[in-house]
């Protein structure tokens, strides 16, 4: 039972962490209707470039790199650039875009992936670096003598930040006048041009939203795994997450995202030893597809409304 | 209600139109110089047969046309004696032009009072200021109050219709183009929605552009018509006088001395009729 809880704990924080990519996935999704292909280049960008300003930024300025402030500093700077990069992606893509069917938007981002990723590596080097958020990866203290639990500390923060992240959001989607209007444009571009909601700055606002999403999603992977091109390849994490929990549905994304995180896990340990192990790379997809037999649009899904 | 449009019309200019071409994906020729003017106050109708180019005149007007491609490549649109033609769609609707959409058009995902919420968008209104202009609509649509916390893709289309119609006055205009508003919807629906407009104008002075194929709906409602063939204003008038004309008669409401005339030989009438005019 004890190691029964912990495999699920542990998967079930493992799943935040997919949540919290497939996030930026549900927000671009529900805003524009696009798939956005690039999310995980994004998260990819975003850590990349938190980590090549905490190099640069004192050997350019000449502060000690143990500064406190540095980490905010940076933080600040790389949400600048994604505010930015979501000003760039509006003006130079999606406006040309407007009113195209969402498989030509869908192919544009695929685009975009190739050119995000080869930026970021011309810009700060393609080596593997370490990050270091200052939060150590052992076991939480209390939990293991108390209840004699394995959990991580890290897990749980990062769990923690995703959660917040997600009640945020969750808020500003359907309470906030602009979230009304991201969820408008998401239903019919057109008639949201009429009604005088401009959709060149919606798009802005959810690119730049989705990209801070990245950073925390970047930030957090970038310190478990090293920031690398295999971040990218978390995108590929999240599609099951996608499926499972609709792609428009914000608590969806976590729900979709635990469920995944701890099936996974548990598939592992239980099934794993039967056929040899290591089917927590696949047993996902197969869960996901599965799924799309029985509940195309996912548990929280917007069903696809047809007039009859 | 035609004194008042008269009289309308002798005041400063309203909304105009002047000679407006448009092109679509830069090949295809769809106006060919309409002209037309709306009075403060009036509730104008623009009739005329599929593809006429309805629709696309009130693109023109709203700047919806961009969106699809479309450009204004000749005339101008003026309202209250300023260019309007380079603005976006939103600031439009912050100067009071707004544009009901041909097919309604509802954030289907939505329910009905989010999206009468969103027609506010352009406007900084605190809580109360908000509850009271959806006061105002439900108070024009005393349906919509009913449905209003289901979805609107669930609704139906005479719904979804005074939705649209809704939310486009959450936005405060003074001047409303409404597209198709008959569109699919049964007479007494249709009827309904006319009354409505009858009294949002009669009550708060809203005008009204309206592009639709009824004909004789649109004439009973309206103070003044247009009548729009192949991108071309072909004919206008007094809407009581374009109903009396024996042309539309024959041409729009399918009416004749001789009893109904076969379609084929409308069509053939109605060419030459072209080339004369």
């Amino acid at each position: 039972m004890q190691f029964f809880l912990e495999v699920l704990i542990g998967g079930l924080l493992a799943g935040m962490l997919y949540a919290l990519v497939a996030l930026g996935f549900v927000l671009i999704f529900k805003a524009s209707g696009v798939f956005n292909f690039a999310q995980g280049a994004m998260v990819f960008f975003a850590a990349l470039t938190f980590v090549g300003l905490t190099e640069r930024l004192p050997q350019w300025f000449g502060f000690s790199p143990e500064w406190a402030g540095l980490f905010w500093i940076a933080l600040l700077l790389t949400a600048a650039i994604m505010v930015l990069f979501a000003w760039l992606v509006e003006r130079f893509m999606l406006r040309k875009l407007v009113n195209q069917p969402a498989i030509t938007l869908f192919m544009a981002t695929i685009g975009l992936t190739y050119l995000i990723e080869g930026v970021a590596q011309g810009m700060w080097g393609a080596m593997v670096r370490g990050l270091d958020l200052g939060i150590s990866d052992e076991p939480v203290m209390w939990l293991l003598e108390r209840h004699n639990l394995m959990i991580s500390k890290f897990d749980l923060v990062a769990a923690a930040v995703a959660g917040v992240l997600v009640a945020v959001l969750a808020f500003f989607f359907q309470y906030t006048k602009v979230g009304r209007a991201l969820r408008a444009v998401a239903d019919d571009h057109q008639a949201a041009l009429s009604v005088g909601i401009p959709l060149q700055r919606i798009w802005v606002i959810v690119w730049a939203v989705a990209g801070f999403v990245a950073i925390v999603a970047g930030l957090v992977w970038g310190s478990r795994n090293g920031v690398q091109f295999a971040l990218t390849f978390t995108a590929l994490k999240a599609l099951p997450v996608l499926i499972l929990g609709g792609l428009t549905s914000v608590p969806g994304a976590i729900v979709g995202g635990l469920i995944i995180g701890a099936s996974e896990k548990l598939a592992e340990v239980y099934l794993g030893p039967y056929v040899g192990g290591g089917i927590d790379s696949w047993f996902p997809y197969v869960l996901a597809l599965v799924f799309l037999l029985i509940r195309p649009e996912g548990l929280f899904g917007e069903k696809h409304i047809d007039r009859v | 209600m035609n004194a008042e449009a008269g009289r309308a019309a002798v005041g400063e200019p309203y909304l105009v139109v002047n000679n407006v071409e448009v092109i679509y994906d830069h090949v295809i020729l769809v106006l060919k110089g309409v002209s037309l003017e709306v009075p403060r106050g009036g509730v104008v109708a623009l009739l005329g047969a599929n593809g006429a180019g309805k629709s696309t005149t009130l693109k023109a007007i709203s700047n919806l046309l961009r969106a699809e491609r479309g450009e204004v490549t000749k005339g101008s649109v003026s309202f209250k004696g300023e260019r309007v033609d380079a603005l976006s769609p939103n600031e439009l609707v912050r100067r009071g032009v707004i544009q009901v959409m041909e097919g309604r058009h509802c954030f289907e995902h939505l329910t009905i009072e989010e999206n009468l919420l969103t027609g506010a968008y352009t406007r900084k209104l605190s809580r109360a200021q908000l509850a009271q202009a959806l006061e105002r609509v439900y108070h024009y649509f005393p349906r919509l109050k009913e449905r209003r916390k289901s979805q609107a893709g669930y609704t139906s289309g005479g719904e979804q219709q005074m939705c649209a119609i809704g939310r486009a006055l959450m936005a405060a205009p003074e001047m409303i183009l409404l597209d198709e508003p008959s569109m699919g919807l049964a007479p007494q629906v249709v009827e309904e929605i006319f009354e409505i407009v009858h009294e949002l104008n009669a009550k708060e002075n809203v005008s009204f552009l309206l592009a639709e194929q009824n004909t004789m709906v649109a004439l009973r409602y309206a103070n003044f018509g247009y009548i729009l063939e192949n991108g071309r204003v072909v004919m206008e008038g007094e809407a009581r006088e374009l109903r009396e004309n024996e042309d539309v008669k024959e041409f729009y409401l399918g009416l004749s001395s001789q009893g109904r005339k076969s379609f084929r030989e409308v069509k053939h009438y109605r060419r030459r009729k072209r080339w004369l005019s």
